[in-house]
Order: structure tokens, then C-alpha cells, then sequence
């Protein structure tokens, strides 16, 4: 039944200082499932500890499984500036269900951009659809920081790797399918170090008791222990040696989604404070009268739009394969995880003793966001990562 | 099959709405507007006969040219293209123009098997345009739709209003209108959104559905607003004390307001 059809504009590129019609559209849908499917919950999955899987699937439908993920595979074939969008859309409901789902992100596209298609095929799908989950499995209790020192042994038998080992803090832990491992198969060091996909019920893994933490109480954080687990040549991601670069590679994407979490956490934390400050009476007055607040507000503002212009900087930079995107990245998740973290911590003093009340969900916000200053790399690493680049530059 | 879906842009509900001065017609400037909920409804439901049955949904849209963000959600959630009528002539129109408007929109497209409406939209609440265009149609009536279920040939719904639930039934064509209750309508997904601006959407002017300029708009409405004046703020309610009979008092308050 077709009319006669008129063609419409071309939309205009995306600029750094504004968004385009598909880029609004993206972010409002995001932002909408945030707010009706997220924030009402947020605080209870906190007290809860609970993991919302139901609601991972649901956000599954609308593509956050695979925003960046090749459209061949099940992905939504974005770009990492939309998802940066995204993230902090989504972080307005709870910036720990969004840095899990950045996660999961982030071991899709290892296997979308390392594997072969034969590799894709079999597990993209259903990570896109977010029906198994995925985890990213680097740390271990003797290597942090300093990852290239992990000791979790890859030994080649015939057509399969044996795995021993630890690995800690792992996010999702016994609830994901789909492991992204780092393990030794050669020398001590970076060079020694290569990328297997596991599947969560291989025979011989097995998981730690969940972690009791300060905040990100919406998801599991577990150890993962490998005993004696088989696992098929066939599932190595790329060369052997070449694991570490696929780690850090993950993690330049996973540090702008971290970022864009914590905006997305401190925004939500001021748009409380907005709403706040115009109720709440103090000597007589609204207390959104007092300077000193409307001062306060100013910064939080002020520093929330710096950090998210320098993340979205370092998003198109990534897009377009720069040389510097990895300094970038870092720059960008130092900048807009303290930031967010500061933000988030003024909200809740404007709060006064309702904001370290649970209730309230902003004391929620400031312990969830106090983690995204130490973990996809600490901020210490991130000035190391960015001062190496710029002692490089200068030689 | 062949749908059509009739959508509207309304200013949000949670946004301050208010009437122009100086005709009473709707203030678009001063409100956020978006797809009204009750046509997300209507398109979720179309989408779901047409994944059921196969065929294709259009959605049909008369509005001013910011309208467009309203078809592009339609078009996001999954439908296939859109017709958007939209003139200067129209501003004003009541529902009987407007009723007529989209039943000429609607025989611009051939061989339609469905329409589906909201029951009412948010904003004006005549919630009588659905059953003037299937008159205009004349097409069988189903409105108020709580259920709506389709086999390509025939149509049956469960309309539900304040004295039951009734199950009524038409051969197609008809049309069907939905109430809140139908169905929660979808996210659009990523890829939706991505798709929707490459969907064909005709903009049509009155004279290309077939009307004139001087059948429509406030000029020529049948009925004209004379006045309007915002709502009194709303005072404070009732106070029961409880003072052992509370309880009593209040199922006595709301008998007396016949709301039990
Ligand atoms: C809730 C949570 C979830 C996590 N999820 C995951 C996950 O899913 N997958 C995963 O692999 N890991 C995960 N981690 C681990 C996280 O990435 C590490 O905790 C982080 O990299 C720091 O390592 P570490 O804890 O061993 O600290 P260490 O490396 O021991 O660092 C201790 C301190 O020393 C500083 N420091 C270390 N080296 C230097 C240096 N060269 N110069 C200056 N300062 C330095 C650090 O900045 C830090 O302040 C998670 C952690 C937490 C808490």
C-alpha cells in the first residue's frame, strides 16, 4: 500500500558539541528504559543484593547487549560515541547495572573484533540478546595493577588448553556464560599472556563466595577458579601472546563506558539536588536561595559538562582509530570518574541527613560511583598510562 | 495485511500545557510533545498482528511538521512507512475535520485491511475521531478495545467500558480503537531508531488527500471554541479527624461522592 514517497533530509554528522536526530532518539530510549525499568528498583536491588537478570534480558530487546557489535553477529552496529550516550543514559537508573551491561559490552566486541567469523557466529547472538552474560576475567589476588604479572597457567594438551588458576573481582561471576580469561601460555610477562572464551559450565570451574562490598551491590563480584578445565584450542581469541593487547584493547572502550557511567550516576545525583534545594526550607528560605548552594550547583555542573566533553572527545577519537585514543581514554575515565565521584558526594551534602539516608538513593550513587575511580584500571594507572604518552611524545 | 495506525503528537502530560490566547486553539510551542502513549498502544498492537499475520503497518498522521519526531518513534518501534498530512490550512480543525482528513489520508493507501486508533488522545479528549472515520469510512466500528485478536479475515475485540465487557466482531475492513489496558507497548530497539529515517513517509498537503483548503481548519469548523479559562488551582480537600468513627466518616464521604 505505498504512497507516493518524498525523500527527507540526510542527517547533518555528529558534532562533539551537539547531537544528531538518531543520536537524541538513541539516548532518550535509553534513557526512558532507565527510568521506567531501572531507577524504580534501583535502590532496592541495592539493599537486595539482586541481580536484575529479567531486566538485562529486557534491555537485551532493545539492543544494549551489542550497541557496538558488528549488525552481522546480532549487534546494534553503533558506534562507541552512541554508546557512550548510552551508558550515561542508562547510569541516570543505576550506574552499577549500566557498568555491568559496559561489561558485557566490552567482552562482546573482544570476541567480535579478535575472534573469526566462526567464533562470532557461535557466541555473539546470544550475548547481543543479552540471553548469556559475559565477563571479563583479568585481575587476580596477586596481579591488579599490574596485570601482566597474572599467573593463571594455559598448558596445550592436543586440541585443548588445560587451565589453573584464580581470577578476582570478576564482575557477573557465576551468573555469566561466556568467560573472556586471560591466561599464560608462554614467557613471564605481557608478551606471554593470550585470550580464551570459556563457557561457564566447562567441568572444573568453579566460583567464590560473592563479595561483600561498598557499593555496585546490584551485580555479583566473585573469583573465578579454573581447576583442570578443558578448553578447546578452537576457543583462543587471535595468536597466542597476544592476550594482553586484546586485554587492553577491551579496556580503552571499557574506560570511556566506566566514565560515561559516572556521569551518568553524578547526574542524576544533581538533578536531585535541583529538585531539592527548590523544596526543602531552611531559616525561612528555600535553601536553593542560598548563594553558597547556587555556587555549589554551578561547580557540579560545570565540572560534570568538562569531564563529559573530554569523554566524548576521546569516544570519537576511539571511532576513528586515532593514535592517541588510548591516552584519550584514559584522560577521559580519570577525569569523569572523579568528577562523577565529587559530584555525587556534593549532591548528597546538599542533602543534607536525608542524603545519607538509603531512601533518599544518593548515598547509593556516591558508593557505587567510589569504585569507578579504582577498577578498568585505577586512576594512579590512568596519569600513567596518559604521562608515558606525553614523555613519549616529548622524545 | 494492511494496517493503518492513527497517531497523534501530543505536549507531554507532564509537561505545563496551555491554550493560545488568541484562538483557543493548543499552545504546541510551550510543551515538550511526544507520541501520545495511547498511540504507542495502537502501533505495539499493530506490530503484533502484523509479526502474527505478516503484511505491513502504516502509520497515518496529521500535524504540523514537528510532528515527524512523533512518526519517527512509530516508525523506530517497527513500523513500515507513514503518510503525514500536514498544511497550515488545518491549524484549528475540530474532530469532524479532522475525522475527515485522515479517512482521505486513509484512501490514499490501497487495500487496507485494518485501522487502529487510540480510544481518545491525551490533549483534546473528543474521543470521538475514531468512530467518524470508520462512518466516513463506512467501515465497522470496534472501539474501545481492552483485547483485540485478528485471523486476516475478521476482527474481534473485547470492549470494555463502565457497564462490562463486551465481545464484538466484524469482517475487515474495520476499524478498531484501544484503550490503556491493550498491551505495553515496546522500547524501540537501537536498530529501530537507526532504520526509521531510511522508512518512506509521504507528507501530504489537504489538496493531495483530496480536500480543500476551505473545508478545513478554525475558519470552517463546525464547532468553534468561544472561550476557555485554566482550570481553578484545586482546593484542599476534605479533613476527617479520626477520632474512633474515621473510618465511618470516610466510606460515608465517599458514598456521598457515589464512589463506592
Ligand atoms: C567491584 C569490583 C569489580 C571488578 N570487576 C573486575 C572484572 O570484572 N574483571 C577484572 O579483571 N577485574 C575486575 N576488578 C579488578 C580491578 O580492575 C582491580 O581491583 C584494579 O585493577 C586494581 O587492582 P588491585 O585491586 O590489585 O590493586 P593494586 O594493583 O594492588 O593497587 C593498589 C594501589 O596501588 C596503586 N598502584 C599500583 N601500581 C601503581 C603504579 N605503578 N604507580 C602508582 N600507583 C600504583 C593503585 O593505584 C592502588 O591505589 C574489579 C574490582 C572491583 C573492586
Amino acid at each position: 500500500m505505498a504512497a507516493p514517497t518524498t525523500a527527507r533530509p540526510e542527517t547533518p554528522p555528529a558534532s562533539p558539541f551537539s547531537l544528531n536526530e538518531d543520536q537524541r532518539a538513541i539516548q532518550e530510549t535509553a534513557r526512558e528504559f532507565a527510568t521506567e525499568r531501572i531507577a524504580p528498583h534501583a535502590v532496592q536491588w541495592d539493599q537486595d543484593k539482586h541481580f536484575p537478570v529479567d531486566v538485562l534480558r529486557e534491555a537485551g530487546e532493545l539492543g544494549i547487549g551489542g550497541v557496538y557489535i558488528d549488525e552481522r553477529f546480532g549487534g546494534s552496529g553503533l558506534s562507541r560515541f552512541d554508546s557512550a550516550l548510552i551508558f550515561e543514559a542508562l547510569a541516570t537508573g543505576c550506574p552499577t547495572i549500566s557498568a555491568y551491561i559496559s561489561i558485557h559490552n566490552m567482552v562482546a566486541w573482544m570476541i567480535d573484533a579478535y575472534g573469526d567469523d566462526e567464533q562470532r557466529q557461535r557466541w555473539l547472538p546470544s550475548l547481543c540478546s543479552m540471553e548469556r552474560l559475559g565477563s571479563y576475567c583479568l585481575t587476580e589476588p596477586e596481579a591488579g595493577s599490574d596485570a601482566g604479572a597474572l599467573q593463571t597457567r594455559a598448558v596445550r594438551d592436543g586440541d585443548h588448553y588445560v587451565v589453573n588458576g584464580v581470577k578476582q573481582f570478576i564482575s557477573g561471576a557465576g551468573s555469566s556464560g561466556v568467560y573472556v580469561v586471560m591466561v599464560r601460555t608462554g614467557q613471564e610477562g605481557p608478551k606471554g599472556i593470550s585470550t580464551l572464551v570459556v563457557d561457564g559450565d566447562s567441568e572444573g570451574i568453579s566460583f567464590g563466595p560473592e563479595e561483600h562490598k561498598m557499593g555496585w551491590n546490584a551485580q555479583p563480584t566473585r573469583q573465578v577458579v579454573f581447576s583442570d578445565v578443558r578448553v578447546p584450542v578452537a576457543n583462543r581469541l587471535g595468536e597466542e601472546g597476544i592476550g594482553f593487547r586484546i586485554a587492553m584493547a577491551g579496556l580503552d572502550g571499557g574506560r570511556l563506558s566506566i566514565g560515561a557511567c559516572s556521569l551518568g550516576g553524578a547526574q542524576a545525583a544533581l538533578d536531585k539536588s535541583l529538585d531539592y534545594v527548590r523544596e526543602r526550607s531552611a531559616f525561612g528560605v528555600k535553601i536553593g536561595e542560598f548563594q553558597t548552594l547556587q555556587f555549589k550547583l554551578a561547580d557540579m555542573a560545570t565540572e560534570l559538562e568538562a569531564a563529559r566533553m573530554l569523554l566524548w572527545r576521546a569516544a570519537s577519537a576511539l571511532d576513528a582509530k586515532a593514535s592517541d585514543a588510548t591516552r584519550l581514554c584514559a584522560m577521559a575515565k580519570r577525569m569523569a570518574t572523579d568528577n562523577g565521584f565529587a559530584v555525587a558526594n556534593e549532591a548528597l551534602q546538599i542533602h543534607g541527613g536525608y542524603g545519607y539516608l538509603a531512601e533518599y538513593g544518593l548515598e547509593k550513587i556516591v558508593r557505587d560511583l567510589r569504585v569507578h575511580q579504582i577498577l578498568e584500571g585505577t586512576n594512579e594507572i590512568m596519569r600513567l598510562i596518559i604521562s608515558r604518552g606525553l614523555l613519549e611524545q616529548q622524545s | 495485511m494492511n494496517i493503518v495506525v492513527l497517531v497523534k503528537q501530543v505536549p507531554d502530560t507532564w509537561s505545563e500545557r496551555k491554550l493560545s490566547d488568541a484562538d483557543h486553539t493548543l499552545d504546541r510551542a510551550s510543551a515538550d510533545a511526544v507520541l501520545d502513549e495511547i498511540n504507542e498502544r495502537a502501533v505495539e498492537e499493530a506490530l503484533l498482528a502484523k509479526e502474527a499475520q505478516g503484511g505491513e503497518v502504516t502509520v497515518v498522521c496529521m500535524g504540523p511538521e514537528r510532528a515527524n519526531e512523533a512518526i519517527r518513534k512509530a516508525l523506530s518501534m517497527g513500523a513500515d512507512s507513514a503518510v503525514h498530512v500536514s498544511d497550515e490550512a488545518l491549524h484549528g480543525s475540530d474532530a469532524v475535520q479532522t475525522a475527515r482528513t485522515l479517512a482521505a489520508a486513509i484512501g490514499t493507501l490501497e487495500s487496507v485491511d485494518l485501522v487502529i486508533a487510540g480510544n481518545e488522545s491525551t490533549d483534546g479528549r473528543a474521543g470521538a475521531v475514531p468512530a467518524m472515520v470508520a462512518e466516513l469510512l463506512g467501515w465497522p466500528q470496534l472501539t474501545y478495545a481492552r483485547k483485540l485478536d485478528t485471523d486476516g479475515q475478521s476482527v474481534s475485540i473485547e470492549r470494555e467500558s463502565d457497564a462490562g465487557v463486551a465481545t464484538v466482531e466484524a469482517n475487515l475492513p474495520a476499524l478498531v480503537s484501544v484503550t490503556e489496558k491493550i498491551n505495553e507497548p515496546r522500547y524501540p530497539s537501537f536498530k529501530g531508531i537507526m532504520a526509521a529515517k531510511k522508512k518512506p513517509v509521504s507528507t501530504l498537503s489537504v489538496a493531495d488527500v483530496g480536500l480543500s483548503a476551505d473545508e478545513v481548519g478554525l475558519g470552517s469548523a463546525p464547532t468553534q471554541v468561544v472561550s476557555s479559562a485554566p482550570a481553578p488551582p484545586k482546593e484542599a480537600g476534605v479533613k476527617v479527624t479520626d477520632e474512633g468513627e474515621g473510618g465511618v466518616q470516610i466510606v460515608e464521604f465517599l458514598s456521598g461522592q457515589k464512589l463506592v
